[in-house]
Parts: structure tokens; C-alpha cells; sequence
């Protein structure tokens, strides 16, 4: 019992709360809608879980992109930095490894792959390196400063595909398709899932270990949680943890973009990214910024995502449903928390509260 | 004299906060028509009695009278309206805006004009009234602090007050500012209106006040009128006896040992150009404990920063070891983070030099041994920091500090907040530290204890810092910057 | 439309610019009350979906009283969070967004059936006004547009009269700047800014309607198309003035519409870049020292 309750009043246990109330908000309104709640469901449980097909090609591929950039967001917001620039940070990282790739078409896929991967990595890291020296240098609030390059890396993406990546025929916007070796290879047969996951696996248990074990990942854990005790007590230099934290947070979204073009979708288009840098905000809140539970929101999420289509598909039921429960999550969360916070828990609030 | 001639009177007013006693059974009467100085140390109550009577706070016992009716406010807009205004001494000013919008910053009416010019013909009006001039389209930012001062009081006419708080108003105001607005105060007193100085500076006090009030410790413990009160009966009404029985002398053969920090010449001037330290030079050696004093202003927040290495001065020279603690005053915000564990805030003062794996396990035996040798209070180290009670987080932090044989410590309010056994524990921390060779800088506005654990005494004034005797009466005066 | 194609330049300027306008005059006095509302995207696209509901049942002016009303639900929520809660600005308004698109998608799906509908809602035809649409050049481009875009020039200059020269603007601003100052004076700051949230909803709202009801005539699933976010970088484009809004919201639309003009005149430039310059801009502007000292002082922060 002592089990439960302990459960139940640390942060995960908020997050199955939030989870739950948000799953039987949206059952209300399903029933309300007039639809078959027992066949949502059931299609809901098909679309997601209900075969391998649904598991690995369904879910667990949409999870892939959702677990490397909700790394990312986890990343920065344990750090105190709000980068919702994720979006744009994929879009260079997508862009630049099509590129990558393209160009190394005759190369064997153990060079071209990694190469594609760490071109992801470094044009992400650049294009957060914008917000990060405008907020080192200038002083500007991230929160705009990433939001507005988000579109211009929308513009961006548009006019490559549109002019000096376009596919040779001139006809489609989008860029040729990449060479077979250039491409993420499939690990199970007969699915779509590529090494991009277990990449996102592997990744979420390094940044797991490094933020729990290492000297830099305490060090961004402090300054999130409490800068000036940090500067003071600790003599860490704050500005430069929080640089790197952007700059690696860019990284990494810009990784899930790579992986993305390189796994999935072969090529670069517009809406390449049905918003991964907005859903993995819910996704790293759900986690509650734990790199490994991020492995389990992003599954989850996948889930959702692919069990909505099935559900759409087959009962009907707008998959739009899917991104109202993810909205509610997001919101039961922040509810729960500061319901806790306000009930009077022991202990101050305000001093050294992160992000989420 | 009848109660109808007092225009303020507070009697038996308690409050507490927490387990603090801020007020204690106070009685403070203020006569009508004249210029009350409230005296007091910081920590006295001053500032608590006066926000009592402004409505911002209600007492937990006591009664308010205001005009010879009894008043239970229910908040600050009840006491403007009975014709109290208070000039706080951090000023609640939108700096963006001018100083006509924040004189009419209160006003009520959602679609209601507000009209600038009106406006500013109000303040040009009670400024012909009372002799505060300002310029109604000066923006507040770009005011002198002695002006933005002057805004504070015509808001408060603006209202109409007719009794006039001011809490501590010359600690930010040069000497010739704060002679101008004495002699406003005076004047403002003559045409029958009311006025309640809280200030700690004795001398001003006695020479322009029609009436004195002393609060220690939450009660009054002296009131008169400044003739017939002489200046060290006040003070020392003040600082208290300055023998208590706690007092330690020094441990035999404790002379000190060598120079550990020593600053030369040290100038600072802070981000808006005031200058907070002027040519500081002074030696903490190994094995003393020096005390240092100074009113909420007087530079001793940096000098204590620059000791510790935290800050590094604009001008002059500085000699510091390799291993310095440092305990400041806000814990929660500076030397805690409440939300981790005691394992982790033990780490965290590694934290910016730590390289490569962080050993959980060695940091877990550490804060073991730390809580079990400063008799910290707790579940155990993987409590949260904010589960601690004050006086266990002030003894954990300490513990930490004092861990890894530090040269050289410096504290900052060691014991603000702590009852009366912390305190006593944290003292002994400090002078067993001083016994196995470290070099001590204290900070205390508690008099009472810097005096009796301090081997030297150094005093801050307006930035400046001073050897004083160890002494209560000498101590005292250099506060208040007496020769 | 008479006129060569810098009129119709300016004519689709103004045309995509009004529900910019809209959206950010309300983010405008919501972030002068202190909140950045990122959340404002579900305003706008809800207030689409009312506009659609309310039109279908009852006409244009009921659409826009539906769409403002949407966009007042939307923001409410957003202010039960943030302001009484008091959590997080930023992550509380990407669920709203979030929640706003998913929703109106859900229950047009819902209640119109599958993709493939395509719905007709009356709509407002422009209005020229006798005399001032025959000023050449530019008269048609600003007198030939619908009744709404009109409401605009009203609604900026009552705006900026509103906040230097009334009691409530000067509260408002107060809050936003140093809410511990407005409460010394007397005055609620979670009051102000629910209100100031409340009048955002609406504009935002109303925004949305606008397209619905005198731009494109149906309602489509993610339609509002981040203005939400646009929104925000036109209030930090305009420092925080209405004047300035309205012109920063003026080279947003025109920089959509220049597409039409490089289209008709044959400049060679790739569109995306007139796209991107006012974002361009407005990051420029923000690292100067000037973007700085024009924002809110008390901005984003959580607790007043």
C-alpha cells in the first residue's frame, strides 16, 4: 500500500494521473460525439499495439523522431532554457543530411550514414547556436527568438526544395530521393523500423547516464534548478553550461530530423514534420525531463499518433482526438503540479522550480 | 495626555511570523501635530509596527487606533483612506512610466480619461503646496534616487495623507538630500500635519524629532522627547547591554596567525554607477574570527562577496586562498537548492570544478558524515534540502563549507532565523573553526553576538570599512558612521 | 479593382494583413498586461470554428460574435492555468495550441462529416467607401476592403488612446511593467490580466473569423496556419505600440503579398525570401538595445 501511495504522490505518479484523467476527459467526449466508444477503443488498441505491423511500423516508428527530439527539449529544459525552436533545429538537421547524402551517393552506407547523422547533428547545433548567442550576447528571450527562426527554417526548407535540391526532373517540390546505402537499413524484416530507433533507445540511455553521472550533466541539472545557488555555492560558470545545453539540445533535434529523412522518408519536402518539435514539449513534460522515461512518453505518444490513424481508419473517429489528449496530458500535468505545490507541500516552491 | 491627541496609537501589538517574534506586546503612541522618530537595530520590529499601521499586515494581538477610533484594516486601501500614507524603503515606482502615471497610478474608472496635462497639474499643485517639485513628465527611470524619493512622498499627498510613514528614507539619499528632507518634514509637521520616522540613525533623530521611540526586540523600551533623553541612554536603549552571558573571551594562545585574505585599496561601484565600496583595505588572518558590521547599505553585502571570492572588485588588490566556504544569508536561494536531495547539495559545491564521473557514492558517505558531525536533523541525505528545518539546512551548509578543511570562512547572518539551540551550535562551529586554524569573516546584524565571538571588529559605513574596538558603545557609533 | 499591380499589391497586403491585426492587437494588450500567450493559435483557429458554426446557423454578424466567443473560451482556459495556477507561460499556451487545433478538427469532423465536404459560410464582401476608394493608387487598396478591416481603423488609434490616456490602460501597464508597484497602488494584477487574456481570446477569435468569413468562405483543419505565432513576432516587431503593431502586422501581409506582385512583375527572386524578412527583422531588432527597453518589464514573469 505504502508502495502506491508513495507512487502516487512523487512525479511520476502525477504523470499516470494527468495521463488518466486526460484518457477519460476524451472518453466522455467520444461518447458525447456519438460515437462507439467500445470500437474507438478497440481500433485505437489495433492501430497502436494490436499487431507487429501496427507495433513497429505503426508505433514505434512514429516514436523514433518523438524520443531524439523530446531528448532535446528534456535536455535544454533541465538546463532552464526554453528552446521551442526544436521544429526548426529538425528542419536543418533534415535538410543538411539529404544534402549530405545526396552528395555521397557513391560512398559505402557505413561512411555515408554516420556522416548524414553528424551533419544533422552540427546544422542543428548551428541553428540553436543562433538563439543561444542572440540570448548570450544580447540578452534575448529564447522563447521568441526560437519561434521565429522555427519559420524561417520553414522558408528555408521551401526554397531548397523548391531551387538547389530539387529532384532532377524539376517538377515536384522535393529533393531526389537518396541512394539505398545512404539510407537507415530496416532492422526487423518486413517492417519499416530502422536502426533510427535503437539510435533513439541508445541515445536515451547515454544522456540518461550522462545527466545522473557526470560532472557536465549535474552541472546543467543545477543551473535549471537553481542558478544563483549554483553560481554562488557551486562557482559554476552559468552562461557557459547554459550555452552548451542549447547548443546540445539544437543537436539533437537536428539528429531526429536526420534520422527522419534517413530512415523514413527517403527525401526532403515540405511538412516533413507533421510539428515532432511542438508534440515533444508533451513529450518531455510527460517525462517529466527523465531521458528514460522519455523512451516510455515517446512510445506512448507514438501510440497514440498511430492508433489515432487506425482509429480514424477504421471507427471513424477523428484522429484529431489524439492531439486532444495529448493537449490535456500537457495540461493535467502543469495542473497537478501546482495542485500539489498549493496544497501546501513541504517545502519552497518558488526558489529553484525548472521548467516543467 | 487624552488618547484623542494622539493621532496614532498602537498598544500591545504582537506578531509573529513562523516561529519568529517580530513584535511583542509594543506600545507605540504618536502625538498629533508632531514628528515621531522610531528607533531601533535592524531586526527590531521598526518596519513591521509601521506596516501594522499602514493596514499591510493585521496584528495577531493589540489594538491600532487612528484618530481616536479604533481600526481593523483590511488592507492597505483602508489606511490610505483614514489618511495614513507610507513611504516604503524599497520604492513600488514603474520605473517605465512618468511621474505624473504614477502619481495617478490608483485612480479607479475603466474607461475613465486620463488626462496628462490634469495630471501633471496636480503634482505641479502640491508640489506649490509643499515645496516637492518635480517634473510631472520626467520619466521615473531616469530620477535621481533622492527624486524618486520625493515622487514616493507626493503620492502619498496625493491621497491626501495627513499622517506620513517613512521607513528608513535617508539610507539611500546623500547628507545634503537628507537635510532637505528633514526640513520638508518639518514644515509638513508645522502646518498640523503628522509624521513617523523609522530610522536607525540616533543623531539626526534626536536633533530633529519632537518625540522618540526605541524598539528592541519587538517592545518598546524607551520613549521620550529628545531633550530629556540623552544620546547614549538611546543607544544604548538600542543595542541592549553589551555583556550577555554568553560571552566567550578569547581562547588562550590564540594570537593570529598569518594574513590568509587580504584586500588592498578595493573600490567596487555597482551596476548604476553607486559606488558601494571606497578603498577598503583589510587582513582576515588565520585562526582569529573578525566581525563585521554595518547597516543594510553600508557596502558590507559586497565586502563579504569580494572575502569569498564571489565578486571580483572594479579597483584594487586582492589575496585570496585556494579553499574559501561561504555561507550567505539567503540559503533557500544562494547556497541550497531546495529541491534537491542533501547528497546532491553536498555536491553542488564541487559542482563547477568537478570533472569526468560524478562518485554518488562517495558524495553519499560524505553528507553522512557531515550531518552526523553537525548534528543535522533529517530522514536522511537523500531528504530533500527543503524538508530541512532552517536551523538543520544553516548547520548542513555549514558542515559543507567547513568540509575539505577550507583557509579561509566567511558568514553571512550565520544565525538569522535559528532558535535559540541552533544558534548556540552554529556559534560553536564557528569557533571550533577558528580553533583548528581557519581565517573567519562574520557578518551579524545581531550586535550582541558579532561582539561576543569576534577577535577584531570591523565596521562599515557608506562604503568605507573601519577597525573598531570590540566594544558595544564604540561599535555602535561607528555604525551609525560617529567617530 | 482598377489600378496596376502595386494597388493590388497593397489591396492583398491589407487583405492578409487584417487577421494579423486582429490576433496581435490582442496578444498586444495581453502582453502589456505582462503574459506571452503562445497559446493565441488556439484562439484564432477556434475562433474559425465558431465563425463556421455561427454563420451556418444564423449569419455573418452572428459568425463573428461566435468567433469571438470561441476565442474567449480559448483564452479562459489559458488564463485558469497561467494566471490563477500560475504555471508555466510558455508550455501551458503549446498545449492550448495544441488543443485548439485538435479539437476544431475533431468536431468539424464531427459534425460535418469527412474531408470532402466542403462547407460555403456567407461571407462579407469588401465595402468600398464613396469617394476614398477612387484615390488613386492606394484608395482602393485601403477603402475597398470588407466592413471588418474598417473596424480596424477605429480599433488602433481607440487603442492607443486607451492606453496613454486612460486610467484602466495605465493600470494595465502598470501590471505588466511592475505588478508589485500596481498592487501598492490598489490595483489586481491576476484581474488585469485575466481581462487583458479575455480581450486577447476575442481579437484572436475574431482573427479567425476573418479568414473564415471574408477571406476564404469555408473552414479547413489547421487553417489558422501558426498566425498564432506570427502574431507574437508582430507585437515584438511593433515595440509594444498599437501603431507600431498595425504597421509591423502591414509588412507581414505585405510580405505574403508580394508573391502576387514578383508573380505579375517578373522579378526572379524565390518568394521565400520576402517571406522570411520581417522574421529576419524582428530578430535583428531584438538584439538590439532598443527591442529590449520597449518590452514589458515584468514579461513572462510567473508570479506578480
Amino acid at each position: 500500500m505504502t508502495f502506491l501511495v508513495r507512487l502516487a504522490r512523487s512525479q511520476a505518479g502525477a504523470s499516470v494521473a494527468a495521463t488518466l484523467l486526460a484518457l477519460a476527459a476524451v472518453t466522455l467526449v467520444v461518447i458525447a460525439g456519438g460515437y462507439d466508444i467500445g470500437h474507438a477503443a478497440t481500433a485505437l488498441w489495433n492501430g497502436s499495439v494490436g499487431s507487429p505491423y501496427s507495433f513497429f511500423t505503426g508505433t514505434l516508428l512514429r516514436a523514433t523522431p518523438l524520443i531524439i527530439v523530446g531528448l532535446a527539449v528534456a535536455v535544454a529544459f533541465q538546463a532552464g532554457v526554453l528552446n521551442i525552436g526544436a521544429e526548426g533545429q529538425l528542419l536543418a538537421g533534415a535538410a543538411t543530411a539529404v544534402a549530405a547524402g545526396l552528395s555521397m551517393a557513391a560512398w559505402p552506407g557505413w561512411i555515408s550514414v554516420p556522416v548524414e547523422l553528424v551533419a544533422g547533428m552540427a546544422a542543428g547545433a548551428a541553428w540553436a547556436g543562433i538563439a543561444a548567442v542572440l540570448k548570450r550576447r544580447f540578452g534575448v528571450l529564447e522563447v521568441i527568438s526560437t519561434l521565429m527562426l522555427n519559420f524561417i527554417a520553414l522558408f528555408g526548407v521551401s526554397y531548397l526544395v523548391r531551387g538547389p535540391l530539387q529532384e532532377p526532373t524539376h517538377i515536384y517540390p522535393q529533393t531526389a530521393s537518396l541512394a539505398a546505402s545512404a539510407r537507415l537499413p530496416v532492422i526487423i524484416p518486413g517492417q519499416r523500423l530502422h536502426l533510427g530507433f535503437v539510435t533513439a533507445v541508445v541515445l536515451a540511455i547515454v544522456a540518461w547516464w550522462f545527466i545522473r553521472s557526470t560532472a557536465g550533466g549535474f552541472r546543467i541539472r543545477v543551473v535549471g534548478a537553481g542558478a544563483a545557488a549554483a553560481a554562488s555555492a557551486g562557482r559554476v560558470n552559468v552562461d557557459r553550461v547554459v550555452f552548451g545545453a542549447f547548443l546540445a539540445s539544437g543537436a539533437l533535434a537536428g539528429l531526429g530530423g536526420a534520422v527522419q529523412v534517413t530512415g523514413v522518408t527517403y527525401a526532403l519536402f515540405e511538412g516533413i514534420s507533421p510539428g515532432y518539435g511542438y508534440t515533444a514539449i508533451a513529450v518531455a513534460l510527460l517525462a517529466r525531463l527523465n531521458p528514460l522515461a522519455v523512451i516510455v512518453a515517446g512510445i506512448f505518444f507514438g501510440g497514440l499518433e498511430a492508433g489515432g490513424a487506425g482509429m480514424q481508419r477504421d471507427a471513424g473517429v477523428p484522429s484529431g482526438f489524439v492531439s486532444v489528449i495529448e493537449a490535456l496530458v500537457v495540461l493535467g500535468v502543469l495542473a497537478v503540479d501546482r495542485a500539489r505545490i498549493l496544497a501546501g507541500e513541504r517545502g519552497q516552491p518558488t526558489t529553484g522550480e525548472q521548467a516543467a | 495626555m487624552t488618547d484623542a491627541a494622539f493621532a496614532l496609537s498602537l498598544r500591545g501589538v504582537t506578531k509573529q511570523f513562523g516561529s519568529t517574534v517580530a513584535l511583542d506586546g509594543a506600545q507605540f503612541d504618536v502625538r498629533a501635530g508632531t514628528l515621531h522618530a522610531l528607533l531601533g537595530e535592524n531586526g527590531a520590529g521598526k518596519t513591521t509596527l509601521m506596516r501594522l499601521a499602514f493596514g499591510m499586515l493585521r496584528p495577531d494581538a493589540g489594538t491600532i487606533e487612528a484618530g481616536g477610533t479604533a481600526r481593523h484594516w483590511r488592507s492597505s486601501a483602508d489606511a490610505i483612506a483614514a489618511g495614513i500614507g507610507m513611504v516604503h524603503q524599497h520604492f513600488l515606482l514603474v520605473p517605465a512610466m512618468t511621474v505624473a502615471e504614477n502619481v495617478s497610478l490608483g485612480d479607479r474608472g475603466l474607461f475613465r480619461d486620463f488626462d496628462p496635462r490634469v495630471a501633471a497639474d496636480r503634482v505641479r499643485r502640491i508640489g506649490a503646496e509643499t515645496g516637492l517639485v518635480l517634473d510631472p513628465a520626467a520619466r521615473v527611470a531616469d530620477l535621481p534616487v533622492g527624486a524618486q524619493q520625493r515622487l514616493e512622498i507626493i503620492k502619498a499627498l496625493a491621497r491626501d495623507a495627513k499622517i506620513l510613514i517613512l521607513d528608513e528614507p535617508t539610507a539611500v539619499l546623500s547628507s545634503a538630500e537628507s537635510q532637505e528632507l528633514y526640513s520638508w518634514l518639518r514644515s509638513f509637521v508645522r502646518r498640523g500635519c503628522t509624521a513617523v520616522l523609522i530610522t536607525h540613525k540616533v543623531r539626526e533623530a534626536l536633533a530633529i524629532a519632537d518625540d522618540v521611540t526605541v524598539l528592541r526586540r519587538g517592545r518598546a523600551v524607551l520613549s521620550g522627547r529628545p531633550r530629556e533623553l540623552a544620546e547614549s541612554a538611546v543607544i544604548a536603549a538600542m543595542i541592549g547591554s553589551a555583556a550577555t552571558d554568553e560571552v566567550q573571551l578569547p581562547a588562550a594562545g590564540s594570537t593570529a596567525g598569518v594574513s590568509v585574505i587580504s584586500l588592498q585599496h578595493v573600490s567596487m561601484t555597482d551596476g548604476r554607477g553607486v559606488h558601494r565600496l571606497r578603498d577598503v583595505s583589510m587582513e582576515v588572518c588565520a585562526g582569529e574570527i573578525v566581525g563585521i558590521a554595518g547597516v543594510e547599505g553600508s557596502g558590507q553585502h559586497e565586502l563579504l562577496r569580494v572575502l569569498a571570492g564571489r565578486l571580483a572588485p572594479d579597483g584594487g588588490g586582492v589575496r585570496l586562498p585556494a579553499r574559501i566556504g561561504f555561507v550567505p544569508e539567503d540559503r533557500l536561494r544562494d547556497a541550497l537548492i531546495p529541491t534537491m536531495t542533501l547528497v546532491e547539495n553536498l555536491a553542488l559545491k564541487e559542482a563547477g570544478s568537478a570533472r569526468g564521473s560524478v562518485r554518488w557514492t562517495s558524495y553519499e558517505a560524505r553528507a553522512l558524515g557531515t550531518i552526523r558531525k553537525h548534528d543535522v536533523h533529517t530522514s536522511g541525505v537523500c531528504s530533500l534540502a527543503s524538508a530541512l528545518s532552517g536551523g538543520n539546512q544553516q548547520k548542513f551548509v555549514l558542515g559543507r563549507e567547513l568540509e575539505g578543511s577550507p583557509d579561509a570562512l566567511v558568514v553571512e547572518n550565520p544565525t538569522r532565523g535559528l532558535d535559540i539551540r541552533a544558534t548556540s551550535l552554529v556559534l560553536a562551529e564557528l569557533r571550533s573553526a577558528r580553533a583548528s586554524g581557519v581565517a573567519v569573516a562574520m557578518y551579524s546584524s545581531d550586535l550582541d553576538e558579532v561582539l561576543s565571538i569576534a577577535d577584531r571588529m570591523i565596521v562599515c559605513f557608506d562604503g568605507r570599512a573601519k577597525d573598531t574596538p570590540v566594544e558595544a558603545d564604540a561599535v555602535a557609533r561607528a555604525l551609525l558612521g560617529l567617530s | 479593382m482598377s489600378g496596376g499591380p502595386f494597388t493590388a499589391f497593397l489591396e492583398a497586403g491589407v487583405r492578409t494583413a487584417t487577421p494579423l491585426a486582429y490576433a496581435a492587437l490582442g496578444e498586444l494588450v495581453v502582453e502589456r498586461a505582462g503574459v506571452i500567450n503562445i497559446g493565441l493559435e488556439g484562439a484564432i483557429i477556434g475562433g474559425a470554428f465558431g465563425a463556421l458554426v455561427f454563420a451556418g446557423a444564423g449569419g455573418v454578424s452572428l459568425g463573428f460574435a461566435g468567433a469571438a466567443l470561441a476565442g474567449i473560451l480559448v483564452a479562459a482556459l489559458f488564463a485558469l492555468f497561467v494566471v490563477t495556477l500560475r504555471t508555466d507561460q510558455i508550455i501551458t499556451g503549446t498545449a492550448m495550441s495544441m488543443l485548439g487545433l485538435g479539437l476544431t478538427g475533431t468536431l468539424y469532423r464531427t459534425m460535418y462529416g469527412s474531408a470532402g465536404a466542403s462547407l460555403h459560410t456567407p461571407t462579407i464582401a469588401p465595402a468600398p467607401v464613396p469617394g476614398l476608394s477612387a484615390i488613386p493608387v492606394i484608395g482602393p487598396a485601403l477603402f475597398d476592403q470588407p466592413v471588418v478591416t474598417y473596424a480596424l481603423y477605429a480599433l488602433v488609434p481607440a487603442l492607443a488612446w486607451w492606453f496613454y490616456r486612460s486610467v484602466a490602460g495605465l493600470a494595465l501597464r502598470a501590471v505588466g511593467e511592475h505588478p508589485e508597484a500596481a498592487r501598492g497602488a490598489g490595483i489586481s494584477p491576476d484581474r488585469v490580466q485575466w481581462a487583458a487574456l479575455l480581450f486577447g481570446g476575442a481579437m484572436g477569435g475574431i482573427g479567425g473569423g476573418t479568414l473564415v468569413l471574408a477571406q476564404v468562405g469555408t473552414f479547413a483543419e489547421g487553417m489558422s496556419a501558426g498566425r498564432g505565432f506570427i502574431a507574437i513576432a508582430i507585437v515584438v516587431l511593433g515595440r509594444w505600440t498599437p501603431f507600431g503593431v498595425a504597421g509591423a502586422a502591414l509588412l507581414f501581409g505585405a510580405a505574403s503579398a508580394l508573391q502576387t506582385l514578383a508573380q505579375t512583375t517578373g522579378w526572379a527572386i524565390s518568394y521565400q525570401l520576402p517571406l522570411a524578412f520581417p522574421y529576419v527583422l524582428t530578430l535583428v531588432l531584438l538584439a538590439s538595445a532598443r527591442a529590449r527597453t520597449a518590452a514589458p518589464a515584468a514579461l513572462g514573469q510567473r508570479s506578480a
